[in-house]
């Protein structure tokens, strides 16, 4: 069974992010950049069900710049057979990434999309939704646990209080939330070995797909910044202050 | 414009969030309705009639609604969206899973999580982690959008709302719901408390992490925690508040034991007033402290409980 996993490239989520001063974009110049750490764990529950003779092979997609091909090292070399980079320097939103992906599942025909549940960037959380529904497959969302069962998929997925059983049928758009697995760390020889795997560069146009925004950002800023507070010494000080300053208790 | 909401309900009760969704959809500007879909949810059906703001309320009662499956909530949005110029839903795990679907299927860029309304096609939006503010405008003929619940006041009382019942859409057949086990507790639920004390690594084991119940009753508070918290087994996941958790804003949040790293202060730090204990009096949490004691929390902990008396 074939195994599509995408794998975006963000800022790394330590560290902290600066908006350019003229208010267009945040600053990315000479800024350490990451796989986003959800399409990790996706990269990681893939080359664990090859490990577990389920999947075949595994085939990591990113869409961005050139760059991008770094990221697909990364997850090759934790395990994915093959890279397929999107190239492209326009902004691609959620929607457009959606589209793209489309065009490469009908191309790749897998059974399994796996996606991170958000980008740790834009923070969306729409992609796999988006993908499942133009593909007209059924998605399962922050997913803590997937079985596979011939034509169907038990999955296991975090939800505001707690956890929800599902089965979806397969084929079917998941997407990783932190608690799938703990990514692996690569390896010298593994990152020497996903340099001679296949990657493919191809551009959007190829794909015939329209990745144009429909967002335009008039702006961005930082926000609003707290009031200093105040060190208080005991707690006798903290709960006076709780009661006669703040007024919450 | 006409403005469609989904609420989140439990079959008779709207769910926290959704109240603030609405205030969020009357911002927008336009008539409100509001759907129910769900199984045996007429009562919540009843219960968005009398909130204020809302003129109709669609109820879609049928089996293949119970769980709230993202195929088939789509279908039933997609059902009558031709109808609203916006689609809103709370951005909690409910709304989440469904309205990049309804999106997708209307050839739409949801705006996700929006924390202000600038006008009707003109919304901000954290992204981030919280720290920076993105002011984006669609260009979509219909505008889907989730709403951050802790940027808007819930809705109050006092509509007196239609109700309609609304066909369901066919069942998609691609997904099958097999229940929840959800974490009972009898604290107030954490992204609807006034008052919150969540505890990080630095409470050392699940044992100790215990002894923040006697602080929260006596505060009457929700219980969060960190990441590392929940991963080093303290607590069950949905304990969990930051960028990939819950977003809470109550009016107190006592953070005991917790660093302050960027993705756990994402998810707090528009609270009212936040409180931090803390051994290491250099503690990034600091910064965005109104008050802070710098002392082991095993003292600092007790001691508050026995001064609130
Ligand atoms: C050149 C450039 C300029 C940009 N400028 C802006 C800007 O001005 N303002 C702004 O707000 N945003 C900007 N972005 C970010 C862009 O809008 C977001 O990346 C996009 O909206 C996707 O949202 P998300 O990543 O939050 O999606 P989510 O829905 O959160 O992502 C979910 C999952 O989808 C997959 N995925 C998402 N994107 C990709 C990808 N590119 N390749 C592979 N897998 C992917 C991943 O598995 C991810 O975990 C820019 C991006 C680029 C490349
Ligand atoms: C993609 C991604 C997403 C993430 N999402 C989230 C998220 O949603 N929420 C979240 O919380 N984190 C998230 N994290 C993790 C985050 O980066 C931090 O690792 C985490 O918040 C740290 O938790 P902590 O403050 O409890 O632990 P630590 O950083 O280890 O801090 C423990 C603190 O306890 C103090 N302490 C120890 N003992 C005592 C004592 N006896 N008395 C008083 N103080 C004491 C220490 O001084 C220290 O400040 C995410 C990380 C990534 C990469």
């Amino acid at each position: 069974m074939k195994v599509l996993v995408t794998a975006k490239r963000v800022i790394d989520p330590y560290v902290k992010v600066r908006v350019k001063s003229d208010g267009t974009g945040v600053e990315t110049a000479n800024i350490k950049m990451t796989i986003n750490p959800f399409c990790e764990i996706a990269v990681e529950q893939a080359v664990r069900m090859k490990e577990a003779g389920i999947v075949t092979e595994i085939v990591v997609v990113s869409i961005g710049p050139l760059q991008c091909q770094e990221t697909i090292r990364t997850a090759m070399a934790m395990g994915a057979d093959r890279g397929i980079l999107v190239e492209t320097a326009e902004e691609v939103q959620p929607l457009a990434v959606a589209k793209v992906l489309k065009a490469i599942v009908e191309k790749e025909q897998p059974r399994l999309v796996i996606m991170g549940k958000q980008a740790i960037d834009d923070d969306s959380n729409q992609c796999g939704q988006m993908l499942a529904a133009l593909l007209g497959w059924p998605q399962a969302t922050h997913i803590s646990n997937v079985t596979l069962n011939g034509d169907s998929a038990e999955i296991t997925r975090e939800i505001d209080g707690g956890l929800e059983k599902l089965t979806v049928k397969v084929p079917a758009v998941v997407t990783a939330d932190l608690r799938l697995n703990e990514p692996r760390y690569v390896t010298l020889p593994n990152i020497m070995k996903a340099k001679k795997k296949p990657l493919e560069n191809i551009k959007p146009d190829a794909l015939g797909v329209d990745i144009k925004p429909r967002l335009k950002t008039l702006k961005v800023a930082e926000p609003a910044s707290r009031s200093a507070g105040v060190k208080v010494a005991d707690v006798a000080e903290l709960v006076a202050k709780l009661k006669n300053e703040a007024r919450v208790i | 414009m006409a403005i469609l909401v989904i609420a989140e309900h439990d079959g008779k009760n709207l769910k926290p969030g959704t109240a603030n969704t609405i205030t969020a959809a009357t911002k927008i500007g336009g008539d409100v309705t509001v759907l129910i879909a769900g199984q045996g949810c007429a009562d919540a059906g009843a219960t968005a009639a009398k909130v204020a703001g809302v003129s109709k309320v669609l109820v879609a009662d049928a089996a293949h609604y119970a769980g709230a499956l993202a195929e088939n909530m789509a279908a039933l949005v997609l059902s009558v969206a031709k109808n609203y110029s916006h689609i809103v839903a709370p951005a909690t795990g409910f709304g989440k899973n469904f309205m990049p679907r309804v999106a997708a299927l209307l050839d739409v860029q949801q705006i996700s999580d929006i924390s202000g309304v600038v006008s009707a096609d003109t919304f901000v939006r954290p992204t981030y982690a919280g720290n920076v503010m993105a002011t984006v405008q669609s260009s979509d003929a219909i505008k889907v959008i989730t709403v951050r619940a802790t940027a808007f006041d819930p809705a109050g009382d006092g509509g007196s709302a239609a109700v309609e019942n609304l066909a369901a859409a066919a069942d998609a057949g691609l997904s099958k719901f097999n229940g929840q086990e959800l974490t009972k507790s009898a604290r107030p639920e954490l992204t609807a408390a006034r008052i919150i004390v969540s505890g990080g690594r630095g409470m050392g084991s699940a044992e100790n992490f215990k002894i923040l119940e006697p602080l929260a009753d006596k505060l009457g508070a929700a219980v969060g925690a960190s990441r590392a918290a929940v991963d080093s087994g303290f607590v069950p996941n949905d304990y969990q508040v930051g960028q990939t958790g819950k977003i809470v804003a109550p009016e107190l949040y006592v953070a005991v034991g917790i660093s302050g790293a960027i993705q756990h202060l994402a998810g707090m730090k528009d609270s009212k007033v936040i409180v931090a204990i803390n051994k290491d009096a250099e503690a990034p949490i600091f910064s965005v402290a109104s008050y802070w004691i710098v002392d082991d929390l095993f003292k600092a902990v007790p001691a508050m409980v026995s001064e609130l008396g």
